[in-house]
Order: C-alpha cells, then sequence, then structure tokens
C-alpha cells in the first residue's frame, strides 16, 4: 500500500466511525422532539439543493438522457471554473448562470470541492448507432490525433486512461455520448468557452461534424478503466499552452 | 388609392416638420476639460477618491457600467428598455471611448441633468430622474474616484432602438414629463437620520427606479414613491416598500431591513432576481449608519389603502388541491407546513411580500428558477432553493403558485398556467 492509498484507507475509517456518530446523534434528536420539525442541518449538501436538484445528490448527473452532467469526481480545479465561467457569461446557459451569479470564489470552490470528492459508480448510458469505421475514427482521433489537421490526441491533456488530470482537466471516458458530442458542438456555437486561450474552442473548430459523433461515441462506449480517478497534478506536459492550464486560473 | 399614399405621406411629413420644430433644440454643450473650474489636484485627494468609491457604491454604477464578466466600470452591459436595448457606457477616463476629455462640470450636468458634454439627452435607462438629487459634492467624489480608475479603452456599442426612439430630441417631450430637476432639499420637520435615509432611497440608490410602477413611456409619476411595480423587460415584480399596513414590506422591523440589505437575508425574506444583485453590488457594501438611514426613512412611509382583489370566476377549489399537494411534497419540508420558514435559513412565506405582490411573477419565476440567496460576508456560505422549472409542469407551477398566494392569511389573486408559460421563457437578464 502507498501513502496514499494508506491515506484513503485511513480516510475511510474514520468517515464511517463519524456515520455511526452521526446516526447515533440522530437518533438522540429524533427522539428529544417528535413533534417539532426537524431542524435544518448545517450541511453543504443541504445549502446545495439548487444544486443537487439537477446534478443529483451526489453529482451523479443524469447519465439516461446525458441533459445534466456527472460532477461527482472531476476535479475541483475543473469545477470551480466551470462555475466562474457561468456567472462570467462565458458558457451560457440561463439557469446555471442565474445560479452562480451571486456566489462567491470562495462558496464555488467548496461546492467544486464537494462535487469532486463524491464517488459515485459511472453507469452507462445509451449508444447512438455508428459505423465500426466511425469508431475506429474515433479511437484514432482519441489515442492519436490527427497531426495533419493539428488535432492532438484527447489522451495528451486528459490523462492516458482519459480519465482526467488533476487539477484542471476533467475525465472523459464513463460520459454520456450526447453530454460529449453537445460540448464540442457548444464550443463551436460559442455557448461554451473559457480564458483564453480556449484550446478546446480551437480543437473543436477544427474537428468535422463526423469527427465529433466520431470521438464521442468511441469515449462514450469504452470500457472503463478500473480505476477512475484522475491523474495526480503534473503528470502530462500539454501539448498546448492553455488558459485553463496555466498560471493564476484559480477563480 | 394614389391619393390616399400621397396624402398619408405628407402627414407624416408634416408631423416629422412639426416634431423637428419642437425638438431641434437638444441641452447645452458643458465646459470643456482645459475650461473646468475643478482644479485637477482636488481630483487626486485620496479622501475624496475614497468616497467616491463608497458612493459608487451606493449608487450601484457598476451594476450597469460593467459588462458580464468585464473590467468593472468599463461599460458594455446592456439595459433591456420596451423601446430597446441601451449599452452603457465606459465610465473609466480612457480618452477616446470613457471619460477621459469630460469635465467635472460635464459630468456633473449628465448626472444631474441627463444632457451629455456635447448636449445630447441622454436615454433614461441612466437613472438621472433620481440622480439629480444627488448633492454637488458627492457628484464631485464619485468623479474624482473614476477619474482615478486605470483607462481602458472599450467602445460602447450603439443603442438598439428604432424610431423614433432613436431621436434623442423626442426625449425632450419625455423629460418635461418625468424629469423634476433639482438637488435634494432636505426636510427640516425631520431627523437628520430621516433625511440622509430619503436622500440616499431617493437619489443615489435610485430605488424608485424598479419600485414604482412606469407607464407606457416608461415614465415615474413622483406621487407614487416606492408603490411598487413590475420592472419591464426584466418581469420580475419590485415590490411596495411600505412597512406600514398594507404595505409591501408590512411588519419589516428596521433590523429585518438593514438584515435584507446588509446580509441578503432577513427573517422576513430572501433577495433574490434584481434585488440579489443589489445587494451582492451595491447594499451589502454601506456602512451601518447609513443602512439604519434607509430603514428609518422606509419605516416613515405611509400605510397604503388596503387593495381588494376581486374574487376569480373560476372554481379555484381544484387549483388549490392539486397546489396543496405539490406544496406538502416538494415545499413544506423548507418552508413550513404552514408557510412559517425557518428563521435565518428558509424564508416565510405566510405574509411575505413577493409571494403577496400583485402579479405573481415573483412567485412564479422563483419556483421556476429556484437559486441561492446572494452571498454575502454576513451570509456567504448561503442555502438554496431547487428550481423546479424541470419538474413541474405550467399547470403545476400556476397551483402551487396559488395555493401558497391564498394560504396562512395570504390573499393575493391566483395565477393562471397561461402567467407561468410566459414567465417560463423570460430571460433571466
Amino acid at each position: 500500500m502507498d501513502t496514499r492509498a494508506q491515506l484513503c484507507h485511513a480516510r475511510r475509517v474514520w468517515t464511517a466511525i463519524l456515520l455511526l456518530a452521526a446516526v447515533a446523534f440522530a437518533g438522540v434528536v429524533q427522539a428529544q422532539s417528535a413533534d417539532a420539525p426537524p431542524p435544518v442541518p448545517d450541511t453543504l449538501k443541504q445549502r446545495i439543493a439548487s444544486c443537487t436538484a439537477c446534478h443529483g445528490e451526489h453529482g451523479e448527473g443524469t447519465p439516461e438522457s446525458g441533459f445534466f452532467p456527472r460532477l461527482a469526481g472531476k476535479p475541483a480545479g475543473y469545477l470551480a471554473r466551470q462555475l466562474k465561467d457561468f456567472q462570467d457569461g462565458l458558457r451560457k446557459y440561463g439557469p446555471m448562470e442565474y445560479t452562480t451569479r451571486y456566489l462567491t470564489p470562495d462558496y464555488m470552490r467548496e461546492i467544486a470541492e464537494y462535487f469532486a470528492a463524491q464517488d459515485v459508480p459511472y453507469a452507462r448510458s445509451p449508444m447512438p448507432r455508428i459505423a465500426p469505421e466511425a469508431l475506429k475514427r474515433g479511437e484514432e482521433l482519441a489515442t492519436r490525433g490527427d497531426p495533419s489537421r493539428q488535432i492532438p490526441p484527447c489522451a495528451a491533456c486528459h490523462g492516458t486512461q482519459l480519465t482526467g488530470v488533476q487539477p484542471n482537466v476533467p475525465g472523459l471516458v464513463g460520459l454520456p455520448y450526447d453530454y460529449l458530442s453537445s460540448q464540442l458542438g457548444s464550443w463551436r456555437t460559442k455557448t461554451r468557452a473559457t480564458v483564453a486561450p480556449d484550446c478546446m474552442a480551437e480543437i473543436a473548430n477544427r474537428l468535422s461534424v463526423d469527427d465529433i459523433s466520431a470521438v464521442s461515441a468511441w469515449l462514450a462506449g469504452r470500457e472503463l478503466p478500473a480505476d477512475m480517478h484522475a491523474q495526480p497534478a503534473g503528470s502530462i506536459t500539454p501539448p498546448l499552452h492553455c488558459g485553463v492550464l496555466g498560471a493564476g486560473v484559480q477563480p | 388609392m394614389k391619393i390616399f399614399r400621397i396624402g398619408g405621406a405628407a402627414v407624416v411629413l408634416l408631423g416629422l416638420a412639426v416634431a423637428g420644430w419642437l425638438f431641434l433644440r437638444g441641452g447645452q454643450p458643458s465646459v470643456p476639460r482645459s475650461a473646468s473650474q475643478v482644479d485637477a489636484a482636488v481630483l487626486k485627494d485620496p479622501a475624496l477618491i475614497a468616497k467616491g468609491e463608497y458612493l459608487t457604491l451606493v449608487g450601484d454604477c457598476a451594476s450597469c457600467h460593467t459588462e458580464q464578466g468585464g473590467t468593472r466600470f468599463a461599460g458594455g452591459r446592456v439595459v433591456g428598455t420596451p423601446f430597446g436595448d441601451i449599452p452603457a457606457p465606459n465610465l473609466t477616463p480612457d480618452r477616446t471611448t470613457g471619460l477621459g476629455e469630460w469635465s467635472f462640470e460635464a459630468f456633473r450636468q449628465a448626472l444631474h441633468s441627463g444632457v451629455d458634454r456635447h448636449g445630447q439627452f441622454l436615454y433614461p435607462a441612466f437613472p438621472y430622474t433620481s440622480y439629480t438629487k444627488v448633492s454637488r459634492d458627492d457628484a464631485l467624489a464619485i468623479f474624482a474616484y473614476l477619474q482615478s480608475l486605470p483607462p481602458v479603452q472599450q467602445a460602447a456599442r450603439q443603442p438598439g432602438l428604432g424610431f423614433p426612439y432613436n431621436v434623442r430630441n423626442t426625449l425632450k417631450a419625455w423629460r418635461a414629463l418625468y424629469l423634476h430637476e433639482g438637488e435634494y432639499v432636505a426636510d427640516s420637520s425631520k431627523s437628520p437620520q430621516w433625511n440622509r435615509g430619503a436622500y440616499l432611497v431617493q437619489g443615489l440608490g435610485h430605488c424608485n427606479e424598479c419600485h414604482v410602477e412606469r407607464d407606457a413611456f416608461g415614465g415615474m409619476r413622483s406621487d407614487q414613491s416606492l408603490s411598487g411595480g413590475q420592472i419591464p423587460v426584466q418581469n420580475w415584480y419590485a415590490p411596495d416598500l411600505s412597512t406600514q399596513a398594507n404595505g409591501g414590506l408590512a411588519g419589516w422591523s428596521e433590523q429585518d431591513i438593514v438584515d435584507l440589505l446588509k446580509t441578503g437575508q432577513s427573517a422576513k425574506g430572501a433577495a433574490f432576481g434584481p434585488m440579489a444583485e443589489v445587494v451582492a453590488r451595491s447594499t451589502q457594501h454601506l456602512n451601518d449608519a447609513d443602512l439604519r438611514a434607509i430603514a428609518a426613512y422606509l419605516q416613515s412611509l405611509p400605510a397604503r389603502p388596503r387593495v381588494a382583489y376581486e374574487p376569480s370566476q373560476l372554481d379555484t377549489k381544484p387549483i388549490l388541491d392539486q397546489g396543496a399537494k405539490i406544496y406538502t411534497a416538494r415545499c413544506a419540508d423548507c418552508h413550513g407546513k404552514q408557510g412559517e420558514g425557518v428563521a435565518g435559513v428558509y424564508p416565510p412565506l405566510s405574509g411575505n411580500s413577493s409571494v403577496n405582490e400583485p402579479t405573481g411573477i415573483n412567485a412564479i419565476r422563483v419556483v421556476l428558477l429556484g437559486g441561492f440567496a446572494p452571498a454575502t460576508p454576513g451570509n456567504p456560505r448561503p442555502y438554496s432553493m431547487p428550481p423546479f422549472a424541470q419538474q413541474l409542469s405550467d399547470a403545476d407551477v400556476a397551483a402551487v403558485v396559488t395555493y401558497i398566494r391564498q394560504s396562512w392569511g395570504n390573499q393575493a389573486p391566483l395565477v393562471q398556467e397561461r402567467d407561468v408559460i410566459k414567465y417560463r421563457h423570460t430571460p433571466i437578464d
């Protein structure tokens, strides 16, 4: 067991103890006040009902439709950046812009860390009907890129297993086809953007429409690696200079 | 037929000629920067600049004069009006696109009279109907602060106004009706605190710009001060602010008002929609003396006449039954079985000004959008409400909103499915 795994184990044991204590305590409280309404829990989970109503209590999203994206386990820096991008109108979606508008950077960071720390299994999503050649093209784009069109492989930034890289790069495997393809589309239609230089906007514009379907389908259908956690920070050298990977990206 | 067309054209031409004659002259150009009576050294006084910074927070200037995600005061946000879109200009001292070439006299003329340095009338999306009450000293401090900002080169977009609103001189008639030029005059029968509150609320705070119903010309009647109104285009209802009998804030204590303005939340309700923005960008930064002055002034607003709504022609029982079912399943956990809320956490719905306002817009949109109270130092990790837009149909939203508007002593008119349909798609900004 390396130190990291030991830490994880210790954390799990402690969580279990704390949970048991909490359950015992909750029992006492309930016994005390049978009639009075239960007090509002002073927890982040209770505070962010506005988020969990759509994204799920653990940020599991709606994998069956892909409409509300999964947040669980995505790197905290990435999630905090997305909240900030909605707040600044770089990402355009009315309900998210409304929800984030008057949150402080500290609070957004805390919310991001809550969802980053959620560890729930990935559910499989419906796959589109797609020709085997297209899937092959998708695999090629994801793992080797297309140098003739200056398209780097997804894995160059999103990690060798495409599970993301701490603290700012999200994983791609296990996400629904509809979600992945619509994100690539929204970079092209400028409803999704981020701090300059916006590498993903450039890459999405170099992909053809067929490429977007191909790479989204291959990523969505890929067998999940045993460890879905993002790679440690600094474990990759990105081929592009991107705003989100540069210094001073803490929102 | 042809003769009618020629006749029609003649009438239009004649109308234009009359309008041109009436409105030919705009305002007076102001003095150039070189001829200003204000010494440049005065504008560099750090104490004056600090005072000005505070006053820009009171006036919430940055809200309009900053684009979403843009540089503060560099302009660019578009203010939507029923007459068209009006982009707020750049207030940084850039010489070509900002206030770099403006004299204090020109700035003061804009604030006080709504006329720019060339003598052009400004559109009243810039609330000079209120700012006219700002004292010369305060205007000087604001100008000194704005001139101390780093210049940002960012040209304002052209207003998106159609004819005849794009002819600025047509504002002459509007100004004659609605602009009552003049600084605030203290009422010597009232305390200095009351006068400070009145000055802030009526002047720089420009509360009336939302909290009064606007008429078909976008003007506000001066005898309806702070009596509430629907905000055009944004489609939120800014409630009546009287704390006395039948007032929108009936029963609010001084502390409740201070709490809401300072933290975004009070025991009586939370700020949302445009008021969340006002708290986030403006009132949370006010000092306690000013907040107490505002509260004291609002508490002196008179009682309002009781409004008796006509009973609905519809059979409301099935609607209320459906609403009660939804309320129990979705709302009661937080807002309480009797709409009592949880002090300091979830606002009460019983007696809530935004539940009982005449239109129902606020309750409809809050149910659809949910959201957080603004995060402030006094409430840094606000609780939030889930958005129900994805979960409830238009009929269900109408039912639950009608239920909360007619329960626990609330007596507001019912809302219908068609109202929900209308506001479901109102853009959020």
